[in-house]
């Protein structure tokens, strides 16, 4: 369960940021989480939920970019999308591929309000 | 909670090394100040506009375990330290895999081991028992070594320079995959008593993995695994994957494991 700590280290991340920008709370947060990234996005909005209590990102929205997996072909360069990290190049039959993305992990952005109601 | 200071899965995260008495260390969590914790540090944005606004961040969700890793790393190349992550569901032979290279080993070069589990220190006990310097790192409910648990628990340790550092993480083929401790190499086990289709099963651990070492050859007459079918899984999923072939309890295939260790030592 990996989510759990993953989302742990989301909120730290935000929390930081968002207390540095003279926030007071954290109204949503943009998270892109590819599809090749070994995350699933539905358990991670679970433990975030909990891993958030008690920050400034306790009631905040999470939304989710799930990129497509691609893959290049080693051998004849060919690009193409991929579901797996296992993939056959349809131009030239070759497993040689390269992911190019679909892996990516990343917390992109956050909204902050900057004074309470 | 904090990721970097290791406050966060491993809250409960306590070392202990074998043969010493007088308990164990815990991880030290809230020894020190967090950036978060306080609150009452200056602030110089700009009151005019009040209301909302968006901050960007663009920062990999695990960057601070990533840079404690780097810190690792770089502890790791100064003393001339070969680092290797050993990974694998449970019961495959990391431990029995250990017993048997080390002795082997530790002739000619300095070894030292980290023992991740959940409980016990039955791991780092059967290490113990080999002469070389151990220290188990119990997790708790965390399933997964990181980059801070490595980190103090490399201050514990002997380290002479020169020194082949074995991790033998917490078995699981999940996690572990997506925590860089800042190992040289991942290593990931798997037993012919699992099945030939693990590396597509468990696609991010065999693709992280720089090494895959197949274990417990000696039962292949007694089980329905395909060895050449499991390799062409694993390579399938990363073709760039060392492979070997051992059995760890008769000593089958441990030489050539053993010689590509020795090259890697002289090599890193």
């Amino acid at each position: 369960m990996h989510e759990m700590s993953i989302a742990m280290s989301i909120v730290d991340a935000v929390d930081a940021k968002a207390r540095a920008e003279g926030a007071v709370r954290i109204s949503l947060i943009e998270l892109k989480i590819g599809k090749l990234a070994g995350i699933l996005p539905e358990a991670l909005r679970f433990c975030f939920s909990a891993a958030a209590t008690g920050s400034l990102a306790g009631q905040a929205q999470l939304v989710i970019d799930e990129p497509d997996g691609r893959g290049r072909c080693s051998d004849c360069g060919h690009e193409f999308s991929v579901d797996f990290y296992y993939a056959r190049c349809p131009e030239c039959g070759s497993l040689r591929i390269v992911i190019v993305s679909g892996e990516e992990f990343l917390i992109q952005s956050i909204i902050i309000d900057e004074e309470g109601e | 909670m904090c990721d970097t200071c290791g406050c966060s899965t491993e809250g409960e995260a306590v070392l202990r090394m074998p043969g010493k008495t007088g308990g164990h260390i815990h991880m030290d969590l809230k020894s020190h100040s967090h950036e978060h914790a306080s609150g009452d540090h200056p602030h110089d944005h700009n009151h005019d506009h009040p209301g909302s606004r968006k901050v960007l961040l663009e920062q990999d969700v695990l960057q601070q375990n990533n840079l404690l890793a780097e810190r690792n790393r770089g502890f790791f190349e100064a003393r001339n330290i070969f680092a290797l992550n050993f990974l694998s569901s449970p019961g495959s032979g990391k431990t029995s895999l250990l017993e048997a290279l080390i002795p082997a080993l530790q002739a000619s070069t300095p070894v030292a081991v980290i023992e991740g589990d959940q409980q016990t220190t039955n791991d780092a006990d059967r290490i113990h028992a080999l002469g070389v310097p151990v220290i188990q790192i119990n997790t708790g409910s965390g399933c997964h070594l990181d980059a801070m648990m490595v980190n103090r628990a490399i201050r514990e340790l002997p380290l002479p320079d020169g020194t082949l550092l074995c991790i033998e993480n917490v078995g699981n083929l999940v996690c572990p995959a997506m925590f860089d401790l800042g190992e040289a190499l991942k290593v990931v086990i798997i037993s012919v008593t699992e099945g030939d289709d693990k590396p597509l099963k468990y696609p991010n651990m065999f693709h992280e993995s720089d090494v895959c070492i197949l274990n417990k050859t000696d039962l292949l007459p007694y089980v329905e695994f395909d060895a050449l079918k499991c390799r062409q899984n694993a390579m399938q999923v990363n073709h760039h994957l060392q492979w070997f072939e051992v059995s760890a309890k008769t000593g089958a295939g441990m030489a050539p494991l053993q010689e590509w260790i020795e090259h890697k030592l002289k090599d890193h």
